[in-house]
Order: C-alpha cells, then structure tokens, then sequence
C-alpha cells in the first residue's frame, strides 16, 4: 500500500520541554489509523504541527510524496486534508446548512468566481446530502450554538468531511460524546472510510472506540512512539501498560 | 418567514420615506438627511469590517477623510467628480488592504489601538501637510457634481444623488454578505482557527475585509466633501471614528439594516429631540453604556429578541441547548 | 550637552506621567481584561473635582485635593468598575470597549456642559521656579514629577511583591481560575486594582493640570499615548509600563526639540506599529505560546 502520508523525525520543542521528539510514521491509502497515549504525550502537539497549526521545530511532513511541511491550514485543506479539532469547533451564528456550505465553498473556484457567481452553486445539495448522510434533518436550518453537544460533534465531523478529503485528522472525535451518539459516529466513519476510500488517522482516548474502529494503532508517550501494530497486539503490549499505568 | 417579511415591509416604508421626506423639509432639513445618506455609507463599511468580519476598526473615519480630501483637491481643480470617486476608491482599498496587515498578527484591543493610531496619523498629516490639504485652513468652495447633465446643486437634488449611492453601495454590499465571501466573513469572525482549517484563506479574507470596509469609507467622503462644501482636519478625527463605531454597534453590528438605523440615532434623532449638542452626547453615551450592558447586540439584536419573545414557540422537536455557546 | 540634561529631565517628567497612567491601565487589562478607553479622561477628571471642590465648596487647595482623591477612587475606581464593568465584561471584550468609549464621552461633555469648556488655571502644591544645574535649566516641577512618580511607583511595587494582598492580586492577574481554587477573594482583589488605578490617575491628574491646565479635552491625547506606552513596553507586565511610559516621554521631548514638533505625536504610533509587527509580546514581555 503507498503511503499518504510519511512523517519524518517531526519534533517541537516549547521552551526547552520536547512535546514531540523525533516522531516518524507512515499513513496508508485506505487505513484508519488510531494514535493513543496519555495525557501530555504530545498528540494534539503532533496533529498542529502536521496541520501547519504549529511551525515544527524539526523533521518533515510529506503528503503524496509532496514536502508539506509549515504549509498554511488552508492551503493544505484545499489539498484534501480535513481535521476536526479536540474542542468543539462549529460556527455557532452560522446555520447548520451554511456551516457546511462554508466548508465546501472554498473548494470550488477562484476567489472572485465566489463573489460573482451564483451564491452556493452545487453546494447545498452536497449540503443535504451530508445533513441525511449524519441525520441532522430535523436541526439543519437552526443555528449552530443552539444544537445539543453531541449534535454539535457530528457537526463538526461533518464538515471536515464536506470538500470530500482524502486524509482526515480526527482529534478526540468521541470526547463527550454519549454512547448511542458514539455508535452513530463509528458507523457514520466507517461508511465513509468504505464508501469515498477516505484514509483517517484518529486521536481517541476512548480505547473501546479506538479499537473497534482502527485498522492500526500508534502508541505515543512523552513526545515518542512507543509501539505500534493491529488493535489486538497493542492492547497486550508490555510498555503500552506501563506507559498508561505511571512509571 | 415573517421575521424576513416584517423587515422587507419596514425597508420598502422607509425607503418610501426617504424619497417623500425631502419635499415636506426646510434646506437643514434636506441637509441632515443628506448627511444621514452620507454617514450610512461610512457605517456600512464598518459593519462590514467589524459587524461581519469581526476586526475592530478606528479608522473609518480616516478613509471618510480620504475621500473627502481627494474630492476636494480634484474637484477645486477642475476635476469631475467621478474622477475623485475612482480616485477615492483606489486609495482606500490600498491603504485600507496595509492596515489590514496588523489584524493578521493581532486581535481585539491591539488591532483597535492600531487603527487607532492609524487615524491619529492620518489625521496629523491632513493637519500638517498644506501644500497638500491647506492645514487648519481647509478647503472651501468644493463644488456639487452635475451628474449626466442633472445638475445636483439644489439641496433637494443633491440629497437624491447621495440616496442613490447609498442605494448602489447597498445593493453591493448586500450582494457580498450573501455571496459565499459573506459567509467566510463570518467564519472569519466568529472561529478563524477552524475556518483555515475548511480551506478559507483567512489573511485574504482578512485583508479584503478591511479593504471593502475602507472603500465605503472613501466613498462616503467624497459624498461628503461636496454636501458640505467646506471641509478641515478636525471633521475626521478621532471623534468620527468613534460616532461610526457607536452608529454601527447601536444599530445593530452583523445586521445589514445596523449601520441605518445607528446612522438615525447619531445624525437625525439630536435635531428631533431638539438637545443642545452636548447634552444630546452626554444621554447617547448613557444610552450606549446601558444598552451593552443589557443588549450588547444592538437596537436590532433588542428587536430581534423581542419578537421572538412575543411570537410562538418555534415549531419542531424541542433541542436542548447548551448555554454559552453562541459565546 | 546641557541641552541633553534639560531635555532628559523633561522627557523623564512627561514619561513618569504617562507611566502612571499606563500602569493603571495594564493592572485593569491583567486581573479583569477590561481595557479601559476612558484611561485619558480618567486623567483629566479629577482635577475638575479638586477645582468644582474649590469653587462651589469654598475649601481650601490642600483640603480640595485630598477630597478630590477620595472621590476619584470612589468614582472612578468603586462605582466605575461596580456600575460599568461588572455589569457589561460577560458579554466579552468588544462591548466593554464600546461602553468605556461611550463613558469617555459623557465624562469629557460633561465636563463641557456642566463645568467649562475653555482650560481653567490649575494651582500647583510645589514651587515653578527653575533650577541651573550645570548651566542647564530644570524647573522644579519636573523634579517633582519624577519624585511623586518614582515614590509612587517604588510603594506600588513594594505592595505587589511585599505584602500578602499583593501578593495575592498578582496571582489573581496571572491566573484566577487558580487563586480562586487557592482560596483567594478573587472579585476583591479586582476591586483593589481598580481603586489602585483610580488612586494613580488621580495623582497623575494633579501632576499634569497645573502644566497643560485643566480642560475637558485633555485626555484624548494622553490616554492614547498611555496606552501606547503599555503595548511598547509589555502589555502583561507592570515593568513593562514603566519602560513604555519612560521611553515615551524622553523620545517626545528629544523629537520636538530636534526633530519635527508638528509630528512629535506621530513617533508613538509608528513605535507602536513597529512594535505590534516585530515584537508584539513589547519590549519587556515574555512570548506567550499557544497551541490551539
């Protein structure tokens, strides 16, 4: 399988502490690949710092071959990389439609066929679709702000999924999250993975979800990949359970 | 949508007014209507700037007084006054583009003490350059356009030239907030972060936002320096800058109709209510405070809450809500 | 050389002033995140007081004063931050900001309408005489202005760093989510740095009347340049605002000398917007680095 994504050596120091020390890995075509590992082992630190969120310190970041490293969010967005973040991150004024129709609408045309051309060519469509495809129906033209969290949360994976990405970064997507809702989204993620052959890579602490959803898991402790290989094989690991146990 | 329909059937009647009123007016009269037309534009910029894009601005009126110095200077010359709205236009949308720049690195307070003295600056120069700006003297005898042979000498005539700008910057800036920029203008305002991260360039945005905002300034000035004929650094201070944001922030900031009915407020209600000018400030700036205390979202945002309030509960499931959200 | 001297100890004086001022504004922006745009009217109120004391009270200058302190701290400090403040900062930064630009104004019309509109003689506690030091000429009151300031400042630092309740405002500022968990009176510790900033702009205010006068329009000028002051030096940091305020005040009175008296006002700004682009954390602040 080649690889989407290759990290290489990445580091980022802040203040002399190494949040992410030398981290190398590759992401194949197709997979869902989960990262876990305690509080402060530096994974939202790595996601920012491939995302161009954080200029890295050290090390490089390729997608499809292509050096990406230090490139702008959105450009790299308008590349087919999508993210969502650890916190919530919607456009609360915003209706849930045009929450999506946002996240679309920089994908097509220049900049000035945005302004002249017809408002939303396309878009609301591919809108509705995602709206049925995540069953928000029912709270597609309230505002954002006023939608329950766990509504919010398919929200905000929804977008990330509405340019039609290759590669998606989840950050902590069942955080807060209740357990019909959960089971919602982990079937809402599979489909797509099948369906559109979008490649995931996914920040959980949530063990159950991580390892009923991952194809391969990455294990990260202190800036530094510890282990890594198929759910079954991580959840037995010797140092896994050290590192989430206290040293 | 009754709400859509209430604020159509209130535009349509205030725009029948303001095309009756002038005829039932003394020349005064004509005269704060004209500079309501006049303000409104400046204020629309802002909203657009501040009210949509979410950057703070102290410097709009700068760019009125651009454009009114570039209306004067040209038009004292021999110069039509189209030339100055062209002229006018391109500067603010450069200079307004630079002072852009600031907003991509800072936010909220630094950015308002960066346009802040952005307008002090500008303001110094329209003092101290004469050769240019004729200093503390200022410029008189700026003269009124005649318009495709229709002469807008007339206070009358001249009122519905600026009713007729406002009415294309209107239709403009109404054309842009439901454009697919609108709403990455609102991105940009209320989650920047998560906006770059949808593939919106949010320092073009950024600059464009202060850009568009400035040109409306520059065109309010070159309406401006004609209306009054006679203009000095003094009317493009600070104090302009700060009665565009209150007109903008009363009105209503992100609703289109704020900046009009802000400009109502400012211009047209202290000659109704027949205060002497300070005392007239002194009560708005108490009616300013206490309406952020309470409804920090304006005249419209009060309205806006209002029928709500009184109309029935929203048809549809109950959803429960989250407080502080929308924060 | 002697001219150096002389215009060291003006810029001093003028910057010790603006230090004053812009230090009161950083305590308020640290332990409430209220950036106060009525700072430079703050200024120039209280000498109305002292004189509104002495016109229509008949007290004496030294009695006027010290009520005029007393109630610019009850006025400016107390009721500012009980009726203005706490009412509006829940609703976010920007509306606090309108409200503080909306209070300028009633406070500098008020002034007008109620009081005078021309610039009313204000009487000094101190002698206006100059000094020759080295052949070059000092007035006192410059002398005196670095004095006060300097005392003023040394009791303010002594307080922060030296006693319990400074101590704990300080953790306050830096963190009062924490010194909430700590046990300490959070809401009280901001109602002191708000009555410490009333009590700094009151002196500044009697420092600075009997030079420029007293008029209602005295503070646009110098409540922009105190800010300016705050951002060039470190808008987290109370050092930071000594260094801004001093630097001002020296650099004004070297340019208008030397360069341009008709741009002296334009040095800060462009100071400032250097200083926005290049350094932003100023000149003596620490960066602040984020993730997302």
């Amino acid at each position: 399988m080649p690889a989407v994504l290759e990290v290489r050596e990445l580091a980022k120091t802040f203040g002399g502490i190494n949040a992410v020390n030398g981290v190398s890995f590759d992401v194949h075509d197709g997979e869902i690949l989960g990262i876990i590992g305690p509080n402060g082992s530096g994974k939202s630190t790595l996601f920012n710092c491939i995302l161009g969120q954080l200029t890295p310190s050290a090390g490089e970041v390729r997608l499809d071959g292509r050096a990406i490293t230090g490139m702008r969010p959105s450009d790299l967005n308008l590349l087919g990389v999508g993210r969502t973040f650890q916190l919530l991150q919607v456009f609360p004024q915003l209706s849930v439609r045009e929450n999506l129709i946002l996240a679309g609408q920089e994908h097509l045309g220049s900049i000035w066929s945005r302004l002249a051309g017809r408002p939303d060519a396309g878009l609301t469509g591919a809108a509705n679709r995602m709206i049925e495809f995540f069953r928000l129906a029912v709270v597609a033209d309230e505002r954002a702000g006023a939608l329950s969290y766990g509504q919010q949360k398919l929200l905000d994976v929804a977008m990330a999924f509405m340019a039609g990405p290759r590669l998606v970064l989840l950050d902590e997507p069942a955080g807060g999250v209740n357990p019909t809702m959960l089971a919602n989204l982990r079937e809402r993620l599979r489909a797509i993975n099948e369906t559109a052959k979008a490649t995931f890579v996914v920040i959980e602490h949530n063990m159950e979800f991580v390892m009923s959803l991952c194809t391969r898991v990455l294990v990260l402790d202190e800036g530094r990949i510890i282990a890594e290989g198929a759910p079954e094989t991580i959840r037995d690991n010797h140092d896994v359970i050290e590192a989430y146990l206290g040293h | 949508m009754t709400r859509a329909r209430t604020a159509r059937v209130i535009a349509a009647a205030v725009v029948v007014a303001a095309i009756v009123a002038p005829f039932t007016l003394k020349p005064y009269g004509i005269y704060l209507l004209s500079l309501w037309a006049v303000m409104t534009i400046a204020a629309i910029g802002l909203n657009l700037t501040l009210g949509y894009a979410g950057q703070i601005s102290l410097a709009q009126a700068s760019f009125v007084g651009i454009g009114a110095y570039t209306a004067a200077i040209l038009t004292t010359q021999g110069w039509p006054l189209a030339a100055a709205f062209v002229l006018a236009m391109a500067l603010c949308f450069a200079i307004g583009w630079l002072l852009g720049y600031p907003a991509l690195r800072v936010q909220h307070h630094y950015l308002a003490f960066v346009t802040l003295s952005f307008a002090t600056l500008v303001f110094l120069v329209l003092r101290n350059e004469e050769w240019l700006t004729k200093g503390v003297y200022g410029i008189s005898g700026i003269p009124r356009p005649t318009v495709l042979g229709w002469s807008t000498q007339g206070p009358v005539d001249f009122y519905f030239f600026c009713l007729g700008v406002l009415a294309l910057v209107s239709a403009a800036t109404w054309w842009i907030i439901r454009s697919p920029w609108g709403r990455a203008f609102m991105a940009l305002r209320e989650n920047p972060i998560r906006a770059s991260s949808l593939g919106v360039d949010t320092r073009r945005y950024t600059l464009m936002a202060f850009a568009i905002g400035s040109v409306l300034g520059g065109i309010s000035g070159v309406l401006y320096a004609p209306l009054v004929q006679f203009i000095e650094p003094n009317a493009f201070a600070l104090g302009l800058s700060f009665n565009l944001l209150l007109m903008v922030i009363v009105g209503g900031s992100g609703y289109f109709y704020g900046p009009f009915l802000g400009a109502v407020v400012s211009v047209l209600l202290p000659e109704w209510l027949r205060f002497s000018e300070g005392l007239y400030l002194i009560l708005y700036a108490v009616f300013v405070m206490i309406l952020m205390a309470y409804f920090p979202s304006g005249l419209l945002g009060l309205a806006e809450g209002l029928i709500k309030r009184a109309g029935k509960p929203a048809p549809g499931p109950a959803l429960p809500t989250r407080d502080g959200d929308a924060s | 050389m002697a001219d150096i001297l002389q215009l060291l100890v003006a810029g001093l004086a003028t910057g010790g002033i603006y230090a004053l001022v812009a230090i009161g504004f950083v305590l308020l922006w640290q332990t409430s995140q209220t950036i106060n745009f009525a700072q430079g009217e703050f200024v120039m109120v209280p000498a109305f007081f002292v004189l509104a004391a002495m016109k229509l009270g008949g007290l004496s200058f030294p009695v006027a004063m010290l009520l005029g302190f007393l109630v610019t701290v009850v006025v400016l400090g107390l009721l500012f931050k009980r009726l203005l403040v706490d009412p509006i900062i829940r609703h976010g930064v920007l509306p606090l900001v309108i409200s503080s630009i909306a209070l300028a104004i009633f406070l500098k019309e008020s002034v007008k309408e109620f009081y005078a509109a021309d610039a009313q003689p204000f009487p000094a506690a101190w002698a206006t005489t100059n000094l020759t030091v080295g052949g070059a000429v000092v007035a006192v009151q410059n002398l005196v202005i670095i004095a006060v300031a300097v005392v003023a400042v040394a009791a303010l630092q002594y307080f922060l760093a030296g006693t319990r309740t400074g101590r704990r405002m300080q953790a306050t500022a830096q963190n009062p989510g924490l010194a909430r968990i700590l046990g300490i009176p959070v809401e009280r510790m901001i109602l002191y740095t708000f009555l410490i900033n009333a009590g700094l702009v009151a002196l500044a205010s009697f420092l600075v009347s009997p030079i420029y006068l007293a008029k209602f329009s005295n503070g646009e000028t110098l409540g922009l340049v105190a800010f300016i002051a705050a951002i060039i030096g470190g808008f987290n940091q109370v050092r930071g605002a000594i260094v801004g305020g001093l630097l001002l005040g020296v650099i004004d009175n070297f340019v208008a000398a030397y360069l341009s008296a008709q741009y002296r006002g334009a040095i800060p700004l462009f100071l400032l917007i250097a200083v926005i682009l290049f350094r932003p954390q100023g000149l003596v602040g620490r960066v602040e680095e984020r993730t997302v």
